[in-house]
């Protein structure tokens, strides 16, 4: 691989005027600029030419090559935040190939040289581009699970409805890991605010199946552990059904038909309330005039 | 799996049950396991640290931090030289107990990990396996 | 030999565990509480476990079986301050502490023994 340390290091500015060019016409470049781009070739290149020199025959796993490989990660990590696709990725180290293989052919002694020194320095590049590559995924695969997190956490909002009352209104299908990460938003909850008392809402729970049911009397066993009581709500007719044929018990449950009704119950449970108690049944009475 | 650290344990006192509840703790700390997840493991280290110490006579835990296809977990392995059961399935019941416990032990310690094995022989002590994933 | 401290306030008696209990810790507990119960003539007891980051099945029994003594001599157990993470635990360990009461903290355990106290000395004034 002699040829290629010494393309590195004699026409380096020559090469990276060349990829440079095929790199800014070949990908998008996602708002960053050509300068950037230029720039982050130049440290590459010069990367890879501060590895070669130490050890001419270094693959991309090879010690010397530590430092390319962390840079390639770090290009990759920024790009999959910039929004860059795989070939994107790929092309950023494949399209080294054509100015590097052009150089090679000029230099090389014979064809029995120019086979192998293209033989070499294509393992290096495809090396170079599968870590790239990887690092990319990597970071994708981060940044999927952090947006997951952040979406199961947006969809157990925690509403405090009144001093020492909260709500956990339910929407969706649930399944069991998301259940389990509403119960222990809930749980947390519970203790931050003293809540007393808890609802649980799913109304908007179109099916129940055995494990989630489980999971919800999991968590009324276990509030009650920290002193707090439950109160399920909006219990669909065809979920009470399912209840019933699944043979889960509620009998330690309290449930109310609809959200209102667990709200007014839990305002005569927490005796703190009676004043707010007292306008909730003066309000529904009237209501019921209309 | 690659193994990334390992450390035994003793288990002759209660006192020693405490010490492992501490270690198994710091190292699910290490990982960063979620409170949930840590409280889990370090209940169930607890109450196979005491069966090993009361029906096995007492023993040892090895404690190692595991790796498998990018998830992180830690593997706790109970060994004791005891008298062994003869029906593991009756003692994983909950509420089967031939001492003075609950018998909410082992039925226990399986549902707080994620995998869970026993090796068990009269005669032949009792070597209870589990992991748990970050 | 290291115990677990239990206060008296007024006609309650506070154990406030703070220490990760060994087992012969636990039952010393059970034991101790029982004679001061006894001792003191208290009406109720708070046993504030807040600071405990683990319940396995042994301090689980040992929290049962306080109660159910404390039942027994006619006095009320409030367990304050179970964190979340060991509540979930315990659940799925498959103790569920039937029969004993809890609060979030001390001063909401205060307020239940109190309203339990309040009800028996009516209940006495005035028997259905």
């Amino acid at each position: 691989m002699s040829l290629l340390v010494e393309i590195l290091t004699k026409q380096q500015a020559d090469l990276l005027s060349d990829w440079n060019r095929d790199l800014v016409n070949q990908t998008r470049t996602n708002g960053l600029s050509e300068k950037e781009i230029a720039n982050q070739s130049k440290m590459l290149l010069e990367y890879l030419r501060d590895a070669l020199q130490q050890d001419g025959n270094a693959m991309v796993d090879a010690p010397a090559m530590s430092r390319v490989r962390q840079f390639l990660v770090d290009v990759a990590d920024a790009r999959a935040r910039q929004g860059f696709t795989p070939s994107e990725i790929a092309a950023l180290t494949f399209s080294l190939k054509r100015p590097v293989f052009l150089r090679l052919e000029k230099l090389a002694n014979g064809a029995d040289q120019l086979s192998a020194e293209i033989w070499a320095a294509t393992e290096l590049i495809d090396g170079l581009g599968l870590h790239t590559l990887n690092a990319f995924l990597r970071s994708r695969e981060e940044l999927i699970k952090r947006q997951e997190q952040d979406m199961l956490e947006l969809s157990t909002p925690v509403v405090q409805l009144w001093k020492g009352i909260l709500a956990l209104p339910l929407i969706g299908t649930l399944d069991s890991a998301r259940t389990q990460v509403v119960m222990e938003t809930l749980l947390q909850k519970i203790v931050e605010t003293e809540s007393r008392v808890a609802i649980i809402d799913i109304t908007g729970v179109p099916t129940v199946d055995t494990l989630v049911a489980q999971h919800l009397l999991k968590t009324v066993t276990a509030a009650r552990l920290m002193g707090a009581d439950c109160i399920i709500s909006g219990i669909r007719p065809q979920i009470a059904q399912t209840i019933v044929h699944l043979g889960i018990e509620l009998t330690d449950v309290t449930t109310r038909a609809t959200l209102a009704g667990a709200f007014q119950l839990a305002l005569q449970r927490t005796k703190l309330n009676a004043a707010a108690l007292h306008e909730f049944e003066r309000a529904k009475s009237g209501a019921k005039e209309f | 799996m690659t193994i990334s650290r390992s450390e035994s344990l003793p288990i002759r006192s209660s006192g020693d049950v405490v010490v492992i509840r501490q270690r198994v703790r710091s190292a699910a700390e290490d990982v960063r396991f979620s409170i949930v997840g840590l409280t889990k493991l370090v209940t169930a280290a607890s109450e196979l640290a005491r069966n090993t110490l009361v029906y096995g006579g007492g023993g040892n835990m090895l404690l190692e931090e595991v790796h498998e296809s990018g998830r992180t977990g830690l593997r706790l392995t109970f060994a004791d030289n005891g008298p062994g059961i003869a029906d593991i399935a009756l003692a994983l019941k909950d509420g089967y107990t031939t001492g003075q416990g609950l018998g909410l032990g082992l039925g226990g310690a399986r549902r707080l990990s994620d995998e869970f094995h026993i090796d068990s022989a009269p005669g032949k002590g009792t070597t209870v396996c589990i992991t748990r994933w970050k | 030999m290291e115990r677990i401290p239990i206060l008296r306030m007024g006609s309650y008696l506070l154990v406030t565990v703070q220490v990760d209990m060994h087992d012969q810790l636990a039952q010393q507990l059970q034991e101790d509480l029982a004679v001061k119960i006894v001792q003191t003539g208290a009406r109720g007891v708070l046993l504030d476990i807040s600071a405990l980051e683990l319940v396995d099945s042994f301090i689980g029994r040992m929290i049962g079986n306080i109660a159910a003594t404390a039942r027994v001599l006619d006095v009320a157990t409030v367990v304050v301050g179970m964190r979340p993470a060991v509540a979930i635990t315990l659940v799925e360990l498959g103790m569920s502490l039937p029969g004993v009461q809890t609060a979030l903290n001390v001063e909401l355990g205060m307020e239940l023994l109190r309203d339990r106290l309040e009800e028996t000395v009516f209940n006495d004034h005035f028997p259905e």
